[in-house]
């Protein structure tokens, strides 16, 4: 049985292979053995040639057992195929993961990236004008968009990019001669975790002002807290209720008037593709997840990227090297060319990884950008407000909605009254693994009871959000009658729910052979 | 029609849905937003269809010019090494590529298995107790090293970094420093050890950035008696030949994992990797799967010790990390699994033959020498008459890429060695070697011939 998502309902569990001794707590067969007891010693491929010479000295050699599984190469890709048949995926089913936006990722993203896989980032901007001219075109699409000046392709996820734009503020404060004094980053209480905790790794007190009735930022609250000693304010709009701050400009008038810098987390950024940018909105700076706006895969986790757009004023702080484009249109970076001195530093923070970060997500970033062009990427935001809106619709009659005015590309329901009649939205996000759907992210943000944040990006279609809503439904009215029924949930994935107090009170994080 | 190709909505599909919203237009939805910041024009250019596309990234890719296409002995973290078939075959099926963190544990045993399973044989590769799923890269690993010393010396806030610790991390770590704004002290290897009075932890790279080995033994235990701790940078394939890192008193291990089976990509996606001792996990940042039971008993798998991370513990958080590069991680458990025990010894084996055996010819050309402290492993840096920066472009004009050590130095200036590097893997051939070495004899020979005239 399979939904219209193609996603399979219940997946065959392979109960014949089971633990060869599966150690004390466990009862059941594994759904998959671990490589280390699928290995015997002898046994291996032969991917590479012996070598006969390559000893080492002998203070320096070796001593200590290398205790790796022996596998035979068919062995392995059974392995990792069963391992992957047990995933839900995107390219299997609708993800609804909120703040995440799952789009569909383009298979010839993947295809051009691989074009540029045989190039190692030390080599000669004379070999790598490729590399080069992509990033910079690149570079200048992503300014398009967000209305910014300048940009880095160097962080290596969003959470590395609000690192980065922090750092630069104190940076820029610094150059300013005030840094001494502005001790304070001020995050509303719906933020993603990641801002107050990049605030705190710059070594910034954190303030968290509240959000208004209608899920804004609430504006007095925020000047109450605003003074000479904030350095910045991070935001994120449409903020993570999914709602567009309705006063962004007079909240941003506001923090420039003691100083301070705003600071844009660019997360939702697929809502306002082609809809308004950052950059005319008041905002200092955005970084964009190009793994969530532009269709980059998420990778089980990752790699993403998060280039930082920021405006003139910040530009010198930006880490370096920047790519300079010659009248001849050849490419070079302006620290590193062999044939003459570098420039200085300058201002620069310096250096967060690699020169041009992760490329090889950025050259699957650019492709989709290049393969949607203008009237593309327009309409992207637009059908990702119209799914959310449409899917709330749906769904206004049996939940709660935290804040009920229209949302850009995502909402934020509450199960609070299903919390009421003895569900919860845990027993919810369960039930609809069940129905062959992902799950929403819940209990996020912080500020809505029992939250089921939903998002369900611009590439399902009209019957998946259908079906989405009908198993939502269902799932209501399932509690109406019987709030026990869902406890149990789910009871048709590889495995039910897993107890993640025992992992953690007793954490096993390696498998140690004998 | 749709004007993104990957819309699904018909025209009536978009009617019906305005018709259940209750509105005639998206625009209707779009009220908060000041009119006049409504976007008019992007001016992104037209769309193109999947073969233009194909057919541009083509021609942007030809003006690169591949390691593969000649002689090519650049590396350092990151190396050419090869990468079986089976490797993206396997960790690029979309059930791994396309999926998210694995929030909902039941549907996602497939990631949390394999980052279990890659935790387990990394921590047998580096004898650490504990590796977590993954970091950006071996920089920013090196980076949350320092930072984890530091919340773990009560108060200390120096953090010493050995000279030959690869410049790409060292510029990384003094970058992450101002934020905490620790006191970043670089040193040669040989002073880490006289330099461990008040540091939170000493870093040393084995083998370095230049590729010698380095014995770590006694900075490890210099640091201890100081009460700091030890980070070394490592490299996986150094780790089958060479004693690692948990063997050599290292508190956190951090390293880059690309070279086992990553490509290169000019950068990234790479693999962070990030080890330590079980008793210090609670300030590890990033996440980490752990084995458990699900209701019935069975053997599953979960992220686990998720207070140390920032969506519970925000500001409190050992790290901002989210996002990681799990899919990375992968890779890397594909590729040690599918070469097992000896086939990463003879990978390893055949680039400390190479290097050694190419180091011994090029010694032996007039005015050259091999310019490490001691003994290295499988890369060398190529001193000779002629600046290191004039070398390499000498060399490229012959279509040979390598590195020269200056740029590790780059910091405003250029000072310190002047030589090239030169590292071998498995894929350096017998060919590239002789292209080198006549190389390298043609252009110094010249050179000498031009002096003496």
């Amino acid at each position: 049985m399979t939904t219209v998502t193609g996603a399979p309902v219940q997946r065959a569990k392979r109960a014949s292979q089971t633990i060869p001794d599966s150690g004390a707590d466990t009862h059941g067969p594994a759904l998959e053995p671990l490589l280390f007891e699928l290995a015997r010693p002898g046994r291996s491929g032969r991917h590479v040639r012996a070598e006969k010479t390559g000893d080492v000295p002998e203070k320096f050699a070796r001593k200590t057992p290398l205790r790796l599984p022996e596998l035979t190469e068919p062995q392995v890709v059974r392995h990792y195929t069963h391992l992957a048949q047990l995933n839900y995926s995107v390219d299997a089913g609708m993800y609804p993961l909120g703040s995440c936006t799952m789009k569909y990722n383009p298979k010839i993203n993947d295809r051009a990236a691989a074009l540029f896989a045989d190039l190692h980032p030390r080599q000669s901007y004379r070999t790598t004008q490729g590399v080069l001219a992509l990033a910079y075109e690149l570079e200048q699409l992503l300014l398009k968009v967000t209305g910014m000046d300048f940009v880095t392709l160097q962080p290596q996820a969003g959470a590395q990019s609000e690192f980065t734009a922090l750092l630069m503020f104190k940076a820029y404060h610094q150059k300013r001669g005030d840094a001494a004094t502005r001790r304070r980053i001020i995050v509303p209480d719906s933020a993603h975790g990641t801002n107050p905790a990049s605030a705190a790794m710059c070594g910034y007190e954190v303030t968290t002002v509240k959000s208004d009735a209608r899920g804004n930022v609430d504006l007095e609250a925020l000047k109450s807290a605003l003074g000479p000693d904030v350095a910045g304010f991070m935001l994120t709009n449409p903020n993570t209720i999914g709602l567009f701050e309705e006063r962004v400009r007079e909240v941003c008038d506001a923090v420039h008037a003691v100083g301070a810098l705003v600071y844009g987390d660019g997360a939702n950024m697929n809502a306002l593709l082609g809809i308004a940018r950052p950059g005319d909105l008041g905002f200092d700076c955005v970084h964009i997840n190009v793994h969530k706006t532009f269709s980059t895969p998420h990778g089980a986790g990752g790699p993403g990227a998060g280039p930082l757009c920021v405006k003139a004023h910040l530009r010198s702080f930006l880490p370096k090297p920047w790519i300079v484009k010659e009248a001849d249109g050849s490419y070079h970076y302006d620290t590193a060319r062999e044939d003459r001195e570098p420039e200085r530093v300058g201002d620069s923070i310096g250096k967060i990884g690699k020169t041009l970060g992760n490329f090889g997500v950025l050259a699957r970033a650019y492709t989709y950008m290049k393969t949607l062009g203008e009237e593309g990427l327009v309409e992207t935001g637009r059908d990702a407000v119209l799914a959310a809106n449409y899917l709330l619709a749906l769904l206004r009659g049996k939940y709660d909605v935290a804040y009920d005015r229209p949302c850009m590309h995502e909402f934020v329901l509450t199960a609070a009254r299903q919390k009421k009649q003895g569900s919860s939205a845990l027993d919810i996000s369960k039930a609809l693994l069940d129905e062959g759907f992902h799950s929403p992210t819940v209990y996020f943000p912080l500020i809505v009871p029992e939250a089921l944040m939903i998002e369900p990006t611009e590439t399902e279609p009209k019957e998946t959000l259908d079906a989405f809503a009908a198993a939502m439904i269902r799932i209501a009215e399932r509690i109406e009658k019987d709030p026990a029924a869902v406890h149990e949930a789910p009871t048709k994935t590889p495995l039910r729910r897993l107890d993640e107090v025992g992992a953690a009170r007793k954490p096993v994080l390696r498998y140690r052979p004998a | 029609m749709a004007d993104n190709p990957y819309s699904p909505h018909t025209d009536a599909d978009r009617a019906a849905m305005l018709d259940r919203i209750g509105v005639r237009s998206v625009d209707d939805l779009l009220t908060a937003i000041p009119k006049d910041a409504r976007v008019k024009q992007l001016g992104v250019g037209p769309g193109m269809s999947e073969q233009e596309v194909q057919a541009h990234l083509e021609k942007l890719a030809a003006m690169n010019k591949t390691a593969g296409s000649g002689p090519f002995f650049i590396g350092g973290a990151i190396q050419r090494r090869y990468i079986p078939a089976a490797v993206p075959v396997l960790a690029l099926r979309g059930e791994f590529l396309t999926a998210y963190t694995p929030y909902q544990p039941e549907v996602s045993q497939g990631t949390l298995q394999a980052v279990f399973e890659y935790q387990s044989l990394m921590a047998e590769l580096l004898a650490m107790d504990v590796v977590n799923s993954s970091m950006y890269d071996g920089s920013s690993a090196t980076a949350e090293a320092a930072l984890m010393a530091v919340r773990l010396s009560s108060g200390r806030k120096k953090v010493v970094l050995a000279t030959e610790v690869d410049f790409t991390y060292r510029r990384t770590v003094r970058t992450y420093a101002r934020g905490a704004e620790l006191d970043i002290v670089e040193v040669p290897t040989a002073d880490l050890a006289g330099n461990a009075d008040g540091a939170a932890c000493l870093v040393v790279q084995h083998p370095d950035a230049f590729g010698s080995l380095v014995d770590v033994r006694p900075i490890a235990d210099a640091a201890h008696a100081a009460g700091a701790l030890l980070v070394q940078v490592t490299e996986p394939h150094a780790c089958a030949l060479l004693e690692p890192p948990g063997a050599l008193g290292a508190d956190i291990a951090v390293g880059e994992g690309q070279p086992l089976g990553i490509p290169m990509s000019y950068g990234g996606p790479h693999l962070g990797i990030f080890a330590c001792r079980e008793a210090l996990v609670r300030q590890m940042p990033g996440r980490i799967a752990g084995q458990t039971v699900d209701a019935n008993g069975t053997r599953g798998f979960v992220n686990t010790l998720q207070t140390r991370e920032q969506h519970i513990r925000r500001e409190k958080a050992t790290s901002n990390i989210c996002t990681n590069e799990a899919l990375a991680a992968i890779h890397a458990a594909i590729y040690l699994s599918l070469l097992g025990p000896e086939g990463v010894r003879a990978a390893a084996r055949a680039g400390v033959a190479r290097a050694h055996s190419l180091a011994k010819r090029l010694a032996a050309i007039p005015g050259c020498r091999i310019a490490n402290d001691g003994t290295f492993f499988d890369r060398f840096t190529l001193a000779t008459e002629m600046g290191g920066w004039d070398l390499r472009l000498a060399l490229l004009e012959r279509g040979i890429q390598v590195e020269a050590s200056a740029s590790h130095y780059v910091d405003g200036k250029r000072r310190g060695r002047d030589d090239v590097m030169i590292q071998c893997t498995e894929l350096t051939t017998e060919a590239d070697a002789d292209a080198l070495v006549d190389a390298v004899a043609e252009i110094t020979g010249s050179r000498q011939t031009v002096a003496a005239r």
